[in-house]
């Protein structure tokens, strides 16, 4: 199998186009129709598969740090009556199993980021449709901010899954039509049963779109609206953006990936990828024009996209990785300062979409399915957003003073600002409310000693990491419990994982990557969805999918 | 039990569905028609609403003697709703339920299924009476006004059949489509008909022709294979709406063999033997030949493309479900079922046009299509036929199936009517010599005089063979003066 890469760039795209006219964008869905990313489809009816999304993806993050000026995003089809037909079916019926899941994951990533492009950074979204949009197509209509349909007598919202194809809307559909838009349950249960969908003045009625739009007058209604929502924005910018440079960026053999803040090795034997994150070396930009300046050189950038990067890799190109050990090597406190200098400066944009990226990378790292393992070992560097890591992790392990044989300097882990409010996980909480659910004095004491470089006892007293050894049992204790989690079904394994690391209220997010992505993935594996008879393998045939009947 | 062969009147709606007795749809379809009434009103024929038109109205589905012709103001014509007789025993032609008993009720699960396909056959229905209103101001002659009306008043009660449908089987869905094929209107920008020949303008009385002869015939290709539905009600009211469409074929057959006729009579008399002498051919007021083969590629071109893609989920859905079958279903020799039948299908690969077995099932779209172009192509043949006894020296063809594309596999390909595959911008180049131009488009216009004296025809199109319900060529099929 080819790798799946998530780099490109907009003279690269194939299914997008960006025009940016002053405050307002325009994203232009226009997907080719033989761009799939895999044999054996075409993407008809901007229809789309990982590689139309890992476009949208780029575009978005684009859109937030090359331009800034930018208040409102028109998301649009390109395509004469057609919005979008949703995921391409015949790319689901044939992909793998986890390939659905990790492509369903992803897409749903991209999808609160469009969210989460409106509420943080005032760049809000509004969808124009025209023309079909049916299940994945409403699904990204759904995630944005507003969504405008044309009263044309023939454009229609749907989320034709369940009687189609014997699925569920997965990327956020069933639970956006209930907690977003807050559809009556009964009527949502309606619009999810029909094929066909909603046109028109029901579909406002049912609040499934927020306005109808004349057709005649299509261009202009989206576009004033677009304006509207621009000078209600709260970003405040008129800066020039910074360009996301391609990332550095080498596969040295097929095992390892060496990146200039990152570096990722595989040991297949065991199935454990290592990845290590450099801190930084130089001191921290002084000034916002400074850290403007460095753009996406910025130590801050450049760890936040390379640690992106290589955990999509992983995740879509490594399945055999079980379990994922985190190590971070370099000097905590210059890592905290060069998050300090972010917080310090987050009301400027960059420094705030910095602050704003990395909370959805660690999100990314929350809702990884691997076993995830943190190592602080002398001379590592976990501290601010990268302590951050360790409590995104299942566990994490502490070395205690010095090792025999090893001058670097003993293993400290320093709490900053950051830790206390900075990257909410889905849930609406921090990582550590989150680890200190049941006892707030813990939450008060580690907050107590913020700002400090604490020693492994210190951080085991504190509830920080799991376990601390020193160097007579470290080895030893760290490979038996890789010894024993590679024993241990992967199955079981990831759902256990993803029960224990969400503890606290349900959130919209929480639901869907919990409540929608559990039964979907259920459903994936049901034979009335992907057996040889099931819906999805049947779509297209013209038969219809043959169904055990029994309720489970 | 009411007659079902003859028509009742006994209701503001003629019909044989015993309407008197079903109070719930006769009272929707009562509610729907002051609005059917104003539509036919504001898009209707313009400027002849209250002209005594002679037509033909349906008044009983025995096809020996089904119509009755009579002078009507159009408004007051009487729309009826027609099916044609109950088959006793009949069952499912093809499809997973192949042989089971045709269903006299919608089957729950084909529900939404069934009502796109009403909604899509319906919305074209109206649509063309909108694309040809404008028509009347330049009619030919009397014979050719009373036919475009005649089309017209068929495709308005063929409207009502399909809204029958909806209103009777479909409950308060249907009715909301009933209203929306009242609202979509032709070439709206706000609300456009649902496909695209349907948007299309009609400029010309050529155009009319070519329209009714291509288009008309989709119609025709729809109604056959909707007539072979499991859903009885559907195909009994398909299998009478096909015997009007006949006429509306006659009408563009005949009409672009008479513009055809008279354009080689006046070279002849003329003394021109080269066809593309178009300067001198236009100069005896008359349509060229190379010019009609334009509009024949460009109608022909639309009209592939309401058959929608080659390979299509919904088609082979709707076969599977016993909803929408093949033409002449009935009559192919197979087991009806498609399960591992192949068939060729024509796909546009890496710039080239190659043919590729596909599952039967997902290509009957593309079969349709090739019956269709089959069934056009036996009446280019009666138009060569024409030109061919004047002693001129040209043959009209159908162009490559590829050409002028813009739904399906051929849609990104620049392809001529001789099948060469082009690039952009060589196709671009060559475009007005495949298609109407705008100057060709001036020229047809500046022929489009009217003629309204009775027995008279206009210089470009010669006189039919024989007149309508056998009348005498003078005969004033519109009466233009009284009104
Ligand atoms: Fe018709
Ligand atoms: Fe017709």
């Amino acid at each position: 199998m080819t790798t799946i890469d998530f780099q490109t760039e907009p003279s690269r795209y194939r299914h997008w186009r960006i025009q940016v006219d002053g405050d307002v964008a325009q994203l232009i869905m226009d997907v080719d129709e033989n761009g799939g990313l895999f044999e054996g489809y075409q993407l008809k009816l901007n229809s789309y598969d990982l590689g139309v999304d890992i476009e949208l993806a780029d575009a978005i993050q684009r859109l937030r740090f090359e331009h800034p000026e930018v208040k409102a995003v028109v998301l649009r089809s390109g395509k004469e009556r057609v919005f979008c037909a949703g995921a391409n079916i015949r790319m689901l019926a044939g992909a793998a199993h986890a390939h659905k899941v990790n492509f369903c994951k992803f897409t749903n990533e991209t999808r609160n980021t469009m969210e989460a492009a409106g509420a943080e950074s005032g760049q809000h979204y509004i969808c124009a449709v025209q023309g079909a949009c049916a299940g994945g197509g409403y699904e990204l209509a759904l995630a944005c901010d507003h969504i405008m349909l044309a009263d044309d007598g023939s454009s229609t919202v749907a989320l034709p899954e369940v009687p189609l194809l014997a699925v569920l809307p997965g990327t956020g559909g069933l639970t956006r039509v209930t907690d977003k838009r807050k559809v009556r349950r009964d009527r949502a249960d309606v619009f999810c049963a029909m094929e066909e969908g909603v046109k028109g003045q029901r579909a406002r009625d049912w609040r499934l779109v927020d306005e109808l739009v004349s057709n005649a007058t299509f261009d202009q209604s989206v576009l004033a609206r677009a304006k509207a929502f621009a000078a209600e924005s709260k970003r405040k910018v008129d800066a020039p953006g910074i360009a996301l440079t391609p990332l550095q960026r080498r596969f040295d053999g097929t095992d390892a990936i060496v990146y200039s803040t990152v570096s990722v090795s595989i040991d297949r034997a065991t199935g454990i990828a290592t990845v290590e994150i450099h801190g930084p070396t130089e001191p921290a930009p002084e000034t916002v024009e400074a850290l403007h300046g460095q753009g996406a050189e910025a130590w801050v950038l450049r760890c936040a996209r390379e640690l992106d990067d290589a955990l999509l890799h992983l995740r879509f190109n490594e399945l055999e990785a079980g379990v994922i050990v985190f190590k971070a090597s370099g000097d905590p406190k210059l890592a905290a300062a060069h998050e300090r200098m972010l917080l310090d400066n987050a009301d400027h944009w960059l420094a705030g979409e910095i602050l704003l990226y990395w909370k959805r990378v660690l999100k990314r790292v929350d809702l990884t399915s691997r076993s995830l393992v943190a190592l602080v070992e002398p001379g590592s560097c976990f501290a601010g957003m990268l302590a951050e890591i360790a409590f995104a992790c299942d566990r994490s392990y502490m070395a205690e003073g010095s090792f025999e044989g090893d001058n670097r300097p003993p293993a400290a882990l320093i709490l900053t600002a950051g830790n206390f409010g900075r990257y909410p996980m889905s849930n609406g909480l921090t990582r550590l409310q989150t680890r200190f659910l049941g006892e707030p004095d813990s939450l008060a004491a580690a907050q107590a000693q913020q700002d400090r470089a604490l020693t492994a006892d210190q951080a085991a007293e504190l509830g920080l990491v799991t376990f601390a050894f020193d160097d007579i049992d470290w080895e030893d204790e760290v490979r038996i419990f890789l010894e024993e989690r590679a024993s241990f079904s992967p199955d079981a394994l990831t759902g256990m994982e993803a029960n224990l690391r969400f503890a606290g209220p349900e959130t919209m997010e929480t639901r869907i990557f919990g409540r929608l992505t559990a039964w979907q993935n259920w459903i994936f594996q049901r034979p009335n969805a992907v057996g040889e008879a099931g819906a999805l393998r049947r779509y297209g045939t013209g038969v219809r999918g043959d169904y055990d009947r029994r309720r489970v | 039990m009411f007659d079902a062969t003859n028509v009742s009147y006994d209701t503001q709606i003629p019909n044989n569905v015993g309407l008197s007795g079903d109070r719930r749809v006769l009272k929707a379809l009562e509610r729907w028609h002051p609005g059917y009434i104003d539509w036919w009103k504001n898009l209707g024929p313009e400027g002849f609403q209250e002209h005594m038109v002679y037509l033909r109205t349906a008044v009983s589905v025995d096809p020996k003697g089904w119509a009755r012709f009579d002078y009507v103001k159009m408004p007051e014509y009487r729309w009826g709703i027609l099916l044609a007789p109950q088959v006793e025993g009949r069952t499912i032609p093809f499809g997973q339920h192949y042989g089971e008993p045709a269903w006299q009720e919608v089957p729950g699960e084909y529900r939404a299924m069934l009502r796109r396909l009403i909604v899509i056959q319906g919305d074209t229905e109206p649509a063309s009476v909108e694309q040809q209103r404008h028509l009347g101001a330049t009619a030919p002659s009397l014979y050719d006004l009373r036919n475009l009306f005649q089309v017209n008043v068929e495709e308005g009660r063929h409207l009502w059949a399909m809204v029958y449908l909806l209103h009777k089987y479909f409950g308060a869905d249907g009715r909301e489509e009933a209203d929306g094929l009242l609202q979509r209107c032709s070439g709206s920008a706000e609300a456009p008909r649902m496909l695209g020949a349907f948007n299309e303008a009609t400029p010309d009385w050529l155009s009319f022709f070519m329209f009714t002869f291509f288009t008309d015939r989709d119609g025709k290709m729809q109604l056959e294979s909707l007539a072979q539905s499991g859903f009885d009600p559907l195909s009994r009211t398909c299998r009478f709406m096909l015997t009007e469409e006949a006429h509306h074929m006659f009408v563009g057959e005949t009409g672009v063999g008479r513009t055809i006729q008279r354009t080689c009579e006046a070279m002849v008399e003329a003394g021109i033997d080269d066809p593309y002498a178009i300067e001198k051919v236009r100069a005896l007021g008359v349509i060229d030949l190379p010019t009609i083969q334009k509009k024949l590629n460009l109608h022909f071109s639309l009209s592939l493309d309401l058959f929608g893609a080659e390979v299509s989920t919904n088609a082979a859905n709707a076969f599977n479900a016993g909803i929408k079958g093949r033409y002449q279903e009935t009559r192919i020799d197979d087991d009806h079922k498609l399960t591992n039948a192949t068939y060729p299908v024509a796909e546009f690969k890496d710039g080239r046009i190659e043919i590729v077995d596909m599952p039967a099932l997902s290509a009957i779209n593309m079969r349709l299509r090739d019956d269709y172009v089959r069934d056009a192509a036996g009446g280019v043949k009666r138009w060569n036929a024409i030109i061919a006894k004047t002693g001129v020296n040209f043959e009209m063809t159908l162009p490559h199936e590829a050409f002028n594309r813009k739904i399906g596999t051929f849609a990104p390909a620049n392809v001529t009517p001789a099948g060469e595959v082009l690039g952009a911008d060589a196709w671009n180049a060559g475009r007005d010599q495949w298609l109407p131009s705008a100057a060709d488009g001036e020229f047809i216009a500046s022929l489009m005089k009217p003629e309204t004296e009775p027995g008279k025809y206009a210089g470009w199109i010669a006189p039919p063979k024989i007149g309508i319900d056998n009348k005498p060529g003078d005969f004033e099929y519109v009466k233009l003066h009284d009104a």
